[in-house]
């Protein structure tokens, strides 16, 4: 027999189905998220691991000028070192037909005859290569579909100076080359950079490596040291031009897939409390004041001598149902969306396979977190209607004194017509519900806000990046560091307005136990075209003799200007210096470090050489601009500024970033269900008044208008409470969005803040008609005849 | 004078503080014999809604005692006293205070859940002539009707002591009176001592005893000698 109390139980959320959906909505969204990204995160890892794992990719790479095969077995029989494999890796600019500028490429060697030892390659489409012929290559999938290419196919490519065809026989993948960018580039563009694997015979006597190797890819065994084999390798190489061993922490696609995940993970840990933390407090809220309307019936359960304990579990089972309805609801939308979300990211990683794997704790911390929160707001007010006698709980509690509405309140009452007044004297004498109210509404505000100046904080970092800090038009890297007579001949070209030199040099920062392998930017004084920016966006002038660390690098090496940084230069001497940090400087991508060029020369003791420039050209002339650049024998890239802004906001749009839209879409769905849950408790607890309204005569609009007018003055007080919150909110938001790669700040935008005011009014406005279809379809009678 | 089911001393109740205090009850001595109808008559605002909350463990007093079966209410501690109702009371309230959300069966059926010895829900509703009634919800019924599964409700677990705080007040006097017939029967099936709260002086006549309330306090106890039936009265 099922108890009556659980048929009371059933029937009190069928009456009020519309606020229980409403509940269970809020919390089914926040948990939602919570699945989702613990799940997309989770999934990613894994996915990210087994994909290493299962094509070996090595623990440590080794550059190196040149070095012989018989190095191997002494790098192999390193104290922890568990596989080595030598290759051959060079730059390779291939030709398309019908495109403006070559591709940079990195072509790179597969052993003759035998599986590769680490590295391995994924063959997506065609065969592998035949040593025997020299001319077979396989290309990175990406950008062969990016340019239409196939097997089949040939391919044109310029290597070590001298111009080759090639015949593409497959497509490949690689866990190396999940994020390829070419040198002096920070944000990957398939179609704009490839990798080319030859058999190691072909590429060797390509590059005059015949013999010898010029990277060491290394495996670590199980408990070794990495630090002591970096330093091992670094021994045995530096006679022959080692260049800096380095861990696959620090390898570049590897760095960005971290860096992409971390910001997902970031989001992860740092969004969905938001979210979950204003769906349990409006749980709180709701199920607070649900139960203050069950005060008659509670007294009575107490009166037939139920125990507080049996009354405590009947309103728990109620919290319960919603509770962890609302959270199943939203782990089974998180398993959808997350698996969903899962499978866009596995594309835009270009992993292979896809390893799926939700997070249990999030499953339990969202259920526990959502009844835990309706809990509390039941056992509130059970507890302050159990310090009460029955009789006094049965008594309807005392109407609220209406009679202290103050001077001002009469001079008002004067003015206003009755329905106004009962609005008004509601609001001012029972503030402790209003501000319930407010603060709820409030905190959806703020969460839409804080997702809308996110958005603009996007935008606003592509815009910082791409029209204060770089105002060029064109970037050239020169093959190596070239003499500034370079300057001048890229000047003479017709049609090329201003040219700004740079010099870049790889390095490792070091200070204390925090490293950055990066580069050193040396931009020339009174630069106009690329330069180091201050947060008032206006030129850092570079001292002289120190080193000018944008933020977020700062932040990574922990470092204040005064600091004293190691900087290890892993180009031509090598020589490893002390410099000063001068100043700090604001940049919203990367993590560069920037030195005056002059400076920067004299410390390498390289004066006059620059490794690439920054060009303004007159856009009618870009065509012949860049015909003369590709014959420039020293220039081994050439990217246009408005491909580079093109590939960041397609970053920006499908990577970590793209979270932001799912968030926004919950963000609105979590107001909506806030402004409509007050809608809805204002009416449960007014239908009785309402009812009485409308049987002394007033109009169905005069009634709606009291519910209504409340709920609009609750809602104009909430926007700019929630305006305030909001404006807080969004530094941590933005703080979850940034990562190494790139910066979101946090922004006052006027526009933001209008556009989520439009949308809580707008919630308003859906859940007033709402509430007001009920108010009109109400039965007066038995309106008033239940409850008393 | 058969032994009584409740001896109340210098109960005394007094509602808020300094010079707004309301005395409600101003030491009232009483003894309420068991298996008595009791009808407790008095002006508007005399007190007797609080003594029967206060004696049926619904309120606490101000000061003084209440002793039922050797125990002094006053002393007993908020789960004792949910234990003392469950087990011993029931209650009709002047509006009814029925669960709209439950149908007459369930409203009844809450009572009888949790009660030692009660009867059957559907034997209770039938004593109050609700059998056909059984699966309706509060709104679907008169005020009367409501009344009566109220009664059906409180003396279903088959109470001790039944208190009625004018279980006739809202009601037009034939329904009253097949109300006060259901709460004659109860007495005299189930031995419970009645209670009845009422302001209709003329339904003194069916008590074995009548107690004149005003001000606070027992101005006097009547026992009637000659009872009549609830068909018999007129108000
Ligand atoms: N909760 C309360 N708070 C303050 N005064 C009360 C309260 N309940 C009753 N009173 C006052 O106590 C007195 C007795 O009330 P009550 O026992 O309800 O009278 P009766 O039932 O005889 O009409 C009245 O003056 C009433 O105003
Ligand atoms: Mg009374």
């Amino acid at each position: 027999m099922v108890s009556p109390l659980d048929h009371k139980l059933l029937r009190d959320l069928m009456r009020m189905k519309g606020q229980v959906l409403a509940i269970g909505m809020v919390i089914a969204v926040g948990v939602m998220m919570l699945v989702m990204m613990s799940g997309l995160v989770t999934s990613l890892n894994e996915t990210r691991s087994t994909y290493y794992d299962r094509y070996r990719l090595a623990d440590i790479f080794a550059p190196v000028t040149r070095a012989p095969e018989r190095l191997l077995p002494r790098l192999a029989a390193i104290d922890g070192v568990g596989v080595v494999e030598g290759r051959v890796q060079g730059s390779a600019l291939i030709d398309l037909p019908g495109t403006d500028l070559p591709v940079q490429a990195q072509a790179v060697s597969l052993p003759d005859l035998r599986d590769p030892r680490l590295n391995a390659v994924y063959l997506t489409d065609g065969r592998m290569i035949d040593s025997d012929r020299s001319d077979e290559i396989l290309l990175l999938q990406s950008l062969a579909r990016a340019h239409d290419l196939h097997p089949g196919d040939r391919l044109v490519a310029t290597m070590n100076g001298a111009r080759r065809t090639f015949r593409i026989v497959g497509l490949a993948q690689s866990p190396e080359f999940l994020y390829t960018t070419a040198p002096g580039e920070m944000v990957p563009d398939d179609a704009r950079y490839g990798v080319i694997w030859m058999s190691n015979s072909a590429l060797s006597a390509a590059y005059d490596m015949d013999g010898a190797f010029n990277e060491v890819l290394l495996a670590l065994s199980r408990g070794a040291k990495e630090a002591a084999v970096l330093a091992a390798v670094d021994r045995i190489l530096g006679p022959y031009g080692g260049l800096g061993a380095y861990p696959l922490a620090d390898q570049t696609s590897n760095r960005f897939i971290t860096e992409e995940i971390g910001g997902l993970e970031a989001a992860a840990v740092g969004v969905p409390p938001i979210f979950l933390g204003v769906a349990a407090f409006l749980l709180y809220i709701v199920i607070s004041r649900m139960v203050q309307a069950e005060r008659t019936e509670i007294g009575l359960m107490k009166a037939f001598g139920y125990t507080n304990a049996e009354v405590g579990a009947h309103y728990f089972k109620m919290v319960l149902l919603i509770a962890v309805g609302g959270a199943f609801v939203g782990c089974l939308l998180g398993i959808f969306a997350g698996g969903a979300m899962v499978q866009l990211y596995t594309a835009y990683f270009k992993f292979p396979f896809l390893v799926f794997q939700l997070e249990p704790s999030s499953f339990i911390i969202g259920v526990l977190v959502s009844v835990l929160s309706a809990s509390a707001g039941g056992l509130f007010v059970l507890g302050q209607v159990f310090a009460l006698t029955p009789s006094a709980a049965m008594r309807a509690p005392a109407p609220p004194d209406f009679s202290r509405t103050g001077e001002i309140g009469r001079a008002l009452n004067l003015l206003l017509d009755q329905p106004s007044r009962m609005v008004l004297r509601r609001i001012t004498r029972q503030p402790g519900r209003m501000a319930g109210a407010v603060i709820g509404i409030a905190c959806g505000m703020a969460l839409s806000v804080s997702m809308l100046t996110i958005y603009v904080g996007f935008d606003r970092t592509i815009d910082l990046t791409f029209d204060v800090v770089d105002r060029s038009d064109v970037t050239v890297s020169f093959t190596t560091a070239v003499s500034d007579k370079t300057i001048y001949e890229l000047q003479r070209m017709p049609g090329v307005t201003l040219v700004e030199p740079i010099r870049i040099v790889p390095t490792v920062l070091r200070s204390g136990r925090y490293s950055y392998r990066g580069a050193i930017e040396g931009i020339p004084k009174d630069a106009r075209l690329y330069r180091a920016i201050d947060s008032a966006l206006s030129t850092i002038a570079l001292q002289q003799g120190g080193i000018t660390l944008s933020s977020s690098l700062a932040n990574i090496l922990h470092v204040a200007p005064g600091d004293i940084l190691t900087v290890e230069v892993r180009e031509g001497r090598q020589p490893v210096l002390n410099l000063p940090v001068r100043g700090v400087a604001e940049s919203l991508l990367g993590s560069p470090a920037y030195m005056d060029m002059e400076a920067l020369n004299r410390v390498l003791r390289e004066p006059g050489r620059v490794s690439g420039a920054y060009l303004a050209i007159d856009s009618g002339q870009a065509d012949a601009i860049y015909r003369a650049l590709q014959d420039m024998p020293t220039v081994a890239g050439v990217s246009l500024k408005a491909d580079a802004r093109n590939a960041f906001k397609v970053l920006m749009d499908t990577g970590a970033g793209a979270i932001r839209y799912v968030m926004g879409a919950v963000a609105f769905v979590i107001t909506f269900g806030i402004v409509y849950n007050s809608a809805r408790i204002a009416h449960a607890e007014r239908a009785r008044d309402l009812a009485s309204l409308r049987v002394i005569g007033f109009t169905k609009g005069e009634t709606a208008f009291v519910l209504l007018g409340e709920l609009a003055a609750v809602t104009l007080i909430a926007l700019p409470v929630g305006a305030v919150l909001g404006y807080y909110l969004s530094f941590g938001i933005a703080a979850g969005f940034s990562t190494d790669l790139y910066q979101i700040p946090a922004i006052f935008d006027p526009g933001s803040y209008g556009f989520a005011a439009l949308v809580v009014i707008g919630a308003g406005l859906t859940s007033g008609w709402l509430v007001k279809r009920d108010i009109d379809r109400a039965d007066l009678v038995s309106a008033l005849k239940t409850r008393e | 004078m058969p032994e009584p089911a409740y001896r109340i001393a210098g109960l005394t109740k007094v509602y808020g503080e300094g010079r707004s205090a309301v005395h409600a009850l101003r030491g009232v001595d009483l003894e309420i014999p068991k298996g008595e109808i009791v009808v407790l008559l008095g002006p508007s605002g005399s007190g007797k809604s609080t003594l029967l909350n206060i004696v049926g463990g619904l309120d606490r007093c101000s000061a003084g005692t209440v002793h039922f079966q050797g125990q002094n209410l006053t002393e007993m501690t908020d789960a004792q006293l949910t234990r003392y109702r469950r087990d011993h009371i029931g209650f009709v309230f002047q509006f009814y205070n029925l669960m709209p959300s439950l149908t007459a069966h369930e409203n009844v059926e809450l009572v009888t859940e949790i009660a030692a010895n009660p009867m059957n829900p559907d034997d209770a509703l039938a004593m109050v002539g609700l059998r056909e009634r059984v699966d309706h919800f509060p709104a679907q019924m008169s005020g009367g009707e409501q009344q009566r599964v109220a009664i059906a409700r409180a003396v279903a677990k088959q109470p001790d002591v039944l208190f009625c705080d004018e279980p006739t007040g809202a009601l037009d006097s034939t329904t009253g009176r097949a109300v006060l017939q259901v709460l004659k029967d109860v007495n005299e099936k189930l031995g419970a001592t009645v209670l009845i709260v009422t302001h209709a002086a003329a339904q003194a006549a069916m008590a074995d005893r009548v107690i004149h309330f005003a001000d606070g306090n027992v101005r006097d106890v009547v026992v009637n000698r000659k009872k009549m039936t609830p068909e018999e009265i007129e108000w």
